[in-house]
């Protein structure tokens, strides 16, 4: 039987770094699913697509950090911007959890993505879900993470491939 | 390598198997604002549907879930909706269940995406549960984008056979993609 969820790469970071990349990435699935477990000095979590750094890109936020919630928008933007929330600092014991699902993603339309960014540090902490746009309609081939390289060895992405019958 | 030794080799390595299985899939007609999964077997724990549609028309309508053709008022739902302001509704004795929130700009060129999660669907003696994470974003094309975390509840002890996914107005455009997936316990 056809593998319906899997693992097509990970990368964990042995030295700090400001990017992390998976590249060729191929046509074979429905849905990409990103896992980023991320630890560092603050929480920067960006995503470019097939290398666009145009303004081709905007999103809708939704996060709550214990004290209130929040919600807001940008638009035409060079990046998709997981971040939102609250600055604060993650650890190594206390990574912070992202999941980003991309739809669709070897379709002939524009890209949606959801995405879902929580840590919680026992006295401080923040949840965000945020739906972006990537306003192209070429297949998915890259996505490069950006990251803030403020002492992140440890951080681990992994790129699941979902496929539907 | 002997036949034999091949042989064994091959009866006990591990075989590969998988706990998320793709059921079945479903695309948009152009012609209907109705999708369809029926006969779902109850071999799993979990059932999940994810999502990318559009409409063949601009239009704002509600997206619907109703399970095994009930269309009585026998559904809740909750959301938490964020468009760059929040919006929190609970609406109970509803005909239907929502996939994602209420008011979101649609057409056949800015995606709506959605998650749909049924855990214990073929339990015989619990009331349905769902959650949904969905939403879409028309950056300025759109006066608004929406993200939103839903929950419904079916009030029924029945297993969940079939999932019907409808729009209250207009049709889903011929790219638009619906899959079920079932997750075993």
């Amino acid at each position: 039987m056809a593998t319906t969820y899997e693992k097509i790469a990970t990368t964990t970071l042995g030295s700090s770094a400001a990017t992390i990349t998976f590249s060729s990435i191929a046509a074979t699935y429905t849905d990409l699913r990103l896992v980023i477990v991320q630890v560092g000095n603050y929480q920067d979590l960006q995503i470019r697509l097939n290398g666009d750094t145009g303004t081709n890109y905007s999103m809708t936020q939704l996060s709550g950090n214990g004290t209130a919630a929040s919600s807001s928008r940008q638009t035409n933007v060079a990046q998709y911007d997981c971040s939102g929330g609250t600055a604060g600092n993650s650890t190594t014991s206390l990574p912070l959890f992202s999941i980003i699902d991309f739809f669709s993603y070897a379709g002939s339309t524009f890209k949606t993505m959801l995405s879902t960014k929580s840590l919680d540090m026992n006295g401080y902490g923040f949840t965000v879900r945020t739906v972006g746009l990537w306003r192209n309609t070429a297949a998915i081939t890259s996505i490069l993470l950006l990251l803030n390289n403020a002492d992140n060895v440890g951080t681990t992405a992994t790129l699941y491939g979902i496929k539907a019958a | 390598m002997s036949p034999i030794l091949g042989i064994w080799a091959s009866q006990n390595y591990p075989r590969i198997t998988s706990s998320y299985e793709s059921i079945a899939t479903a695309t948009g007609t152009g012609s209907s604002g109705t999708i369809t999964f029926s006969s779902i077997p109850s071999t799993y724990a979990s059932l999940q549907i994810r999502c990318t549609f559009f409409t063949a028309a601009y239009g704002t309508p509600n997206v619907n879930v109703q399970l095994n053709g009930d269309t009585g008022s026998n559904y809740a739902f909750h959301w938490l909706r964020g468009t760059g302001s929040i919006h929190v509704t609970g609406q109970n004795s509803q005909s239907n269940m929502r996939l994602v929130p209420s008011s979101i700009d649609m057409d056949a060129t800015y995606p709506t995406v959605a998650i749909m999660d049924i855990h214990d669907y073929a339990s015989t003696t619990k009331n349905t549960t769902i959650r949904s994470f969905g939403g879409s974003d028309g950056d300025t094309y759109f006066a608004s984008g929406t993200v939103g975390l839903l929950s419904g509840l079916w009030l029924n002890t029945n297993a969940v056979s079939t999932i019907t996914i409808s729009l209250s107005a207009g049709n889903f455009s011929t790219n638009s993609t619906f899959a079920l997936y079932g997750i075993k316990g």
